[in-house]
C-alpha cells in the first residue's frame, strides 16, 4: 500500500529505498545501486514477458521466486537479490544458456561488452556438466547489412519485440519453439525496416551484428565519443565507436527528450560515409595566380590584409556547428555583409511509431535551427555573387556547385573541410575539421542546444572553423581570437537571442532548449 | 450402444450416460434426450444466481488444476464495462487424457448448453471453443453442432427470446501442447505462438483482446447444465466434500480393459485400476502407475490405496491431474518412458523461459544417454539438480510438468536407473 504520496519504502539487500508506487523491484534496486542481472527487460521496449527468468529475485513472503522485471515493489517489502536461492537460479540460467552456446568469445564481436559473457565470469562456471552434442544453428542473414548467428542466440526476444513494438513492424519472428527456437523473418517478410539497426544494439549476446561491423574491432579496442548524429535534424544522441581513427560503429545514446534509446539506420550509414572524401589539409593562399600553402599566420594575416568591406554573399551550411556560424556572422558585420544563405538536402520522412518524437527528418542537416538562429536564410539555390564583391563561404556546401562558381568574385574565401572542384575558384582556403573533429553544438528541430565532443583527429591542421574565423576577426582588430569550444559557446551565448540562458557545463549531455526568444517559428510537433 | 467401453461398477452416468449413441450428436435427438432444457431455465436466472449454485454444488476445474469453477467465476467483474469472453478449453493434449474429445464427439450440445449458462453467468456475449488441432474428427462434430444451435436459435441474437445475445466460435488449434495452459491459449487465440503469459494480469482482469476473460475445461462446462438443473446438493450426491461430482477417468497402459469412465469422485485409485479396468493383463504385477496424466508424480503399485480426489491424491504426494492414469506393469523400463515423457516435454516446450527451453532437452538427452548404457552416476545428481531448477522458477509449469515424473521416478525407482548406468 502506498502513502498519500504514493511512495513506497522497501528493503533491498539490506538498503532501504523509497520509489515510486508502481515501480518495479528491478528499477527500485537500480534506484539502490543494485543491478539485477537481467536479459529480456529492456527499458526501451514497453512489453515484460519475464521470460529470461534471470532477475528472479527473492522475496520474503513469496513462496517462489519472482521476476523483479515485472513484479511490483511494495511498501514494507523485503528483497534479496543476492540470496542463497536467488544465487543458485541465476547460475543455473547461466549453465542453461552456455548448453548450446558455442563459447566463440574470441571470435565474437560482442565479447567486452556482452551480457552473457559478464554474468557467466561472474557466477564463476568453467565447466559445463553438459555432455551432450551441442545444437548448431548456425548464422543467417536476417537483414541486407544484418547477420544472425543462431548459436549466439539467447532467445530474449528483444529484437523481435522492438520491431514489433518500436517499430511497427513484425518482419521478425521467432521461429520453431523450445530448445530449437531461434530469430528469422517471417515468412514471405523482409527485415528492411529504417529502424532495423536497434536490434543490433538491443542484442544482449552477440547474436546480432552488423554486417560492415563483424569481425571489425573488439569491444576494448575501440575508443567511443559522445556525439550528436548529423544525418538530420533530430540530432539523435549518438555514441561514436572509433578505431585508429576511423568510425567503425554509432550506437544511440540514451536521451529521453529526444531519442530515447534508438537511431535510425540512415544515420548509422551517413556517420561511417564520413571517412570518406578528399580533405582540406593546410591552408591555402593565391599567390601569383595559384593556391599555395601557407602558416595559419601567415594565411590569417594574409586575408585580414586583403578581405574588404563592400558588396558581398556568404554561403553556410546547416550542418556547421553554432560557434563557426557565430563568428561567421561576426566576420560578415564587420564587412558589412548582410544575410548568407544555406540549402538543406531534402529526404524522406520516417517516423519511429513506438516514439513518434524519433523521426528521421525531411531535413538531412543537424543544426538547420542554429543557422537560422544566426540569420542565415534557407533557400534552394546558391547565393549569387556579385561581380568583383566578396564571397565567403562556411563548410561543405560547395559540394555540387558548378565548377565555375565563385570565379567573379573579387575576394573568394572558403572555410571548408573536404575539396570540390568550385574550391579552385578560391582566393584563400581555410581547413576546417568536420564536426566529428571537433567540439560544439548544434540546435535540433525543436530548439535543443546539444553539445557533440569530438571523436576523430582532424587531418593535417585542419582547425575548427570558430577558431580560425575568430581568429580571423582579431587579426583584423575585433574581439579575440578563442582556442577552446567552451569559450567559444560562452561568447556566443551571451550575443545570441535565446541562448543567454545556456551554459556550456549546463548542456550536459543531454541538451538544453532555448529560452523562449529563440525558439523555432515552425511549431513543434 | 456402440460405446466399447463398459464396466462391472454400479455407477450413475451424467455425462457419459450418451457417449456412443449417435442420436446425441444431432439437435434433434439431443433434444429428444431432454437437450436445451436447462438453458431456458437459466436465461431466466440473474448472472450472480448462476455462479451461486456452481459455487454450492463445489464443482471443481477438470483441467488439471481443480480450482473451484463458481469461485473462478465470482472473479470477473460484477458490472462491464465491455465485452467479456468465455474459452471453452478443448485443447486436450495430456498425454494419457481423453476424456475432452469424447465430450466434443458424443455430445456436442451439451457442451454448448453448458457454454452458454456459463456465458451468461460470466455475463459473457461470445464463447470460443479452443479445439485441439490434432482434433479433426471432433471438431468438426462440435462445429456442426455450433450451426445447428444457431439456426434452432440457441446460439446467437436474442437466445429464446430473451433479448440476450451469445455467440458461439470454434477456433481450431495449430498443435501445441501448452496451448493447453490458459494464457498460452489466449496467446493462441488472439493469433500469436502459444506463449503463456506472466500472471498478472490474470485472465479475469485482462484475458482474450484484454478483456475479462475465463477459461474453463470441456468437462467442467459439460457438467454446469445438469448442476443448474438439478441443484447444488442433487450434484453433492456424488463424490467428497471437497471434490464432489463425477469424473471421467482416462486409463491406459498396461491395463485389460482401458478406456474412459465416468466414476464419482473418491473412488480409490486402486479400484479404477484393478476393478474398473481389470488390472494388467496377462497376470503381469503392476510396477508403476502414473495417476492424473503425463505430468504428475508416478505412484508404485503399493501406493495405489488412495483416495481418487484432489485432495486425496495430492497427500498420496501426487495429483488427480486430469485423472488419466497411465499403468506400467512389471516389463516396463521406467527410464525408457520417463525419457520418452521428457522429450514429450522438450518438444512442446514454448521457448520463453531458459530453464524450461534448455531443461527439458537437457533431461531428455541425460535419460537418453542413461538408458543406452552410456550414463554415469554423477548424471543421477544432475538431474536431481535439474529437479530443483526447473521446479518453480518458469512462467508456466511445463517445466514442473516433467519434474513431477522425474523427481517420482528418481526417488522410487533409483535402482533401474543405477542398474543402466552400471550394466
Amino acid at each position: 500500500m502506498s502513502d498519500a504520496t504514493n511512495y513506497v519504502t522497501l528493503t533491498i539487500d539490506a538498503v532501504e529505498v523509497k520509489v515510486e508506487a508502481g515501480t518495479t523491484v528491478l528499477q527500485a534496486a537500480e534506484h539502490a545501486g543494485i543491478v539485477v542481472p537481467h536479459y529480456c527487460y529492456h527499458p526501451g521496449i514497453p512489453s515484460r514477458p519475464a521470460q529470461c527468468r534471470m532477475c528472479l529475485v527473492e522475496i520474503e513472503g513469496q513462496p517462489k521466486l519472482q521476476p523483479s522485471c515485472v513484479f511490483p515493489a511494495q511498501d514494507g517489502m523485503v528483497v534479496y537479490t543476492t540470496s542463497e536461492t536467488a544465487e543458485t537460479a541465476r547460475k543455473s540460467v547461466i549453465e542453461f544458456l552456455l548448453l548450446n552456446h558455442p563459447l566463440d568469445c574470441p571470435i565474437c564481436d560482442a565479447a567486452g561488452q556482452c551480457m552473457l559473457q559478464d554474468y557467466a565470469f561472474e557466477t564463476g562456471q568453467l565447466r559445463s556438466r553438459y555432455a551432450e552434442a551441442k545444437l548448431v544453428l548456425g548464422r543467417d542473414r536476417v537483414a541486407d547489412d544484418i547477420l544472425y548467428f543462431g548459436d549466439r542466440c539467447i532467445v530474449c526476444t528483444r529484437c523481435v519485440r522492438f520491431m514489433e513494438e518500436l517499430a511497427g513492424d513484425n518482419a521478425l519472428v521467432v521461429a520453431q519453439r523450445g530448445h530449437k527456437a531461434y530469430i528469422d523473418t517471417f515468412p514471405g517478410k523482409d527485415l528492411d525496416n529504417a529502424f532495423r539497426g536497434n536490434i543490433v544494439d538491443v542484442c544482449p549476446v552477440g547474436a546480432l551484428v552488423h554486417e560492415d561491423f563483424v569481425f571489425k574491432a573488439r569491444a576494448w579496442d575501440m575508443d567511443s565519443s559522445p556525439g550528436i548524429c548529423p544525418g538530420c535534424s533530430t540530432g539523435c544522441n549518438i555514441d561514436i565507436n572509433v578505431k585508429e581513427n576511423q568510425i567503425v560503429r554509432t550506437k544511440p545514446r540514451l536521451n529521453p527528450d529526444v531519442n530515447s534509446y534508438w537511431m535510425c539506420d540512415h544515420g548509422r550509414r551517413h556517420l561511417v560515409m564520413a571517412n570518406r572524401g578528399v580533405r582540406a589539409e593546410a591552408p591555402l593562399i593565391r599567390v601569383d595566380g595559384e593556391l599555395e600553402p601557407a602558416s595559419w599566420n601567415e594565411a590569417l594575416t594574409w586575408i585580414a590584409g586583403r578581405l574588404e568591406a563592400g558588396d558581398g554573399a556568404a554561403v553556410v551550411s546547416g550542418g556547421a556547428a553554432n560557434e563557426s556560424l557565430f563568428y561567421m556572422r561576426g566576420l560578415l558585420s564587420e564587412l558589412g555583409i548582410d544575410g548568407g544563405t544555406f540549402r538543406v538536402l531534402q529526404g524522406e520522412e520516417i517516423t519511429l511509431p513506438g516514439f513518434p518524437k524519433l523521426k528521421l527528418r525531411a531535413d538531412r542537416a543537424p543544426n538547420v535551427t542554429g543557422a537560422e538562429l544566426h540569420g542565415f536564410k534557407r533557400s534552394d539555390e546558391l547565393a549569387d555573387v556579385p561581380d568583383g564583391g566578396v564571397l565567403i563561404v562556411l563548410g561543405d556546401a560547395l559540394a555540387d556547385a558548378p565548377a565555375d562558381y565563385g570565379a567573379n568574385a573579387g575576394f573568394f574565401l572558403c572555410v571548408g573541410s573536404h575539396l570540390y572542384p568550385a574550391m579552385v575558384n578560391a582566393t584563400a582556403i581555410l581547413p576546417m575539421t568536420s564536426v566529428l573533429e571537433m567540439e560544439g553544438t548544434f540546435v535540433n528541430y525543436e530548439g535543443r542546444v546539444q553539445r557533440f565532443h569530438q571523436a576523430l583527429r582532424a587531418p593535417g591542421v585542419a582547425r575548427p572553423a570558430w577558431m580560425s574565423l575568430s581568429r580571423l576577426l582579431e587579426h583584423r582588430g575585433v574581439g579575440e581570437g578563442v582556442l577552446d569550444a567552451r569559450a567559444a559557446f560562452q561568447t556566443m551565448a551571451a550575443g545570441t537571442t535565446g541562448m543567454d540562458n545556456l551554459s556550456w557545463s549546463g548542456l550536459g549531455l543531454r541538451g538544453e532548449l532555448l529560452s523562449e526568444a529563440g525558439q523555432p517559428a515552425v511549431a513543434v510537433e | 450402444m456402440g460405446y466399447p467401453y463398459s464396466h462391472d461398477l454400479e455407477v450413475n452416468t451424467l455425462l457419459s450416460r450418451h457417449f456412443g449413441d449417435e442420436k446425441a450428436r444431432t439437435l434433434e435427438g439431443w433434444k429428444e434426450l431432454g437437450g436445451y432444457a436447462t438453458l431456458p431455465r437459466a436465461l431466466e436466472m440473474e448472472p450472480g444466481a448462476i455462479t451461486e449454485v456452481v459455487k454450492e454444488s463445489g464443482l471443481r476445474g477438470r483441467g488439471g488444476a481443480g480450482f473451484p469453477t463458481g469461485v473462478k467465476w465470482s472473479f470477473m467483474p460484477q458490472e462491464p464495462t465491455g465485452p467479456h469472453y468465455l474459452c471453452c478449453n478443448a485443447d486436450e493434449s495430456e498425454p494419457g487424457a481423453f476424456k475432452d474429445r469424447e465430450i466434443l464427439r458424443w455430445v456436442p450440445h451439451l457442451l454448448i448448453e453448458g457454454c452458454l449458462i456459463a456465458a451468461r453467468a460470466i455475463r459473457a456475449e461470445h464463447v470460443y471453443i479452443y479445439v485441439r488441432g490434432e482434433f479433426f474428427p471432433f471438431s468438426r462434430i462440435v462445429t456442426d453442432a455450433v450451426v445447428e444451435a444457431y439456426e434452432a436459435g440457441y446460439v446467437g441474437e436474442n437466445i429464446l427470446g430473451s433479448g440476450w445475445n451469445c455467440d458461439v466460435t470454434v477456433h481450431i488449434g495449430a498443435g501445441a501442447y501448452i496451448a493447453g495452459e490458459e494464457t498460452g491459449l489466449m496467446s493462441s487465440l488472439m493469433g500469436g505462438r502459444a506463449e503463456p503469459w506472466i500472471k498478472p494480469p490474470f485472465p479475469a482482469q485482462a484475458g482474450v483482446f484484454g478483456r475479462p476473460t475465463t477459461v474453463n475445461n470441456v468437462e467442467t462446462l459439460a457438467a454446469v447444465p445438469m448442476i443448474v438443473a438439478e441443484g447444488a446438493d442433487w450434484y453433492r450426491q456424488w463424490g467428497t466434500e471437497k471434490s464432489p461430482g463425477t469424473k471421467l477417468w482416462c486409463c491406459s497402459g498396461h491395463l485389460v480393459r482401458p478406456g474412459t469412465y465416468e466414476l464419482p469422485m473418491g473412488i480409490a485409485l486402486k479400484d479404477v485400476i484393478y476393478d474398473v479396468c481389470g488390472g494388467a493383463p496377462n497376470g503381469k504385477k503392476i510396477k508403476a502407475v502414473i495417476p492424473g496424466g503425463s505430468s504428475t508424480a508416478m505412484l508404485t503399485a503399493d501406493e495405489l490405496d488412495c483416495e481418487g480426489t484432489y485432495e486425496g491424491m495430492a497427500e498420496a504426494g501426487s495429483a488427480l491431474g486430469t485423472a488419466s492414469p497411465i499403468v506400467m506393469d512389471e516389463d516396463t523400463n521406467i527410464v525408457r518412458a520417463m525419457r520418452r515423457i521428457a522429450q514429450f516435454y522438450a518438444h512442446e516446450s514454448c521457448g520463453q523461459c531458459v530453464q524450461c527451453r534448455e531443461g527439458t532437452s537437457w533431461t531428455a538427452q541425460l535419460l537418453h544417454r542413461i538408458e543406452r548404457g552410456e550414463g554415469s552416476l554423477s548424471d543421477i545428481d544432475t538431474l536431481y539438480h535439474l529437479c530443483e531448477q526447473m521446479t518453480g522458477r518458469t512462467i508456466c509449469p511445463l517445466a514442473d510438468s516433467v519434474v513431477f515424473p522425474l523427481r517420482s521416478s528418481l526417488d522410487k525407482f533409483r535402482d533401474e536407473y543405477e542398474a543402466l548406468i552400471r550394466c
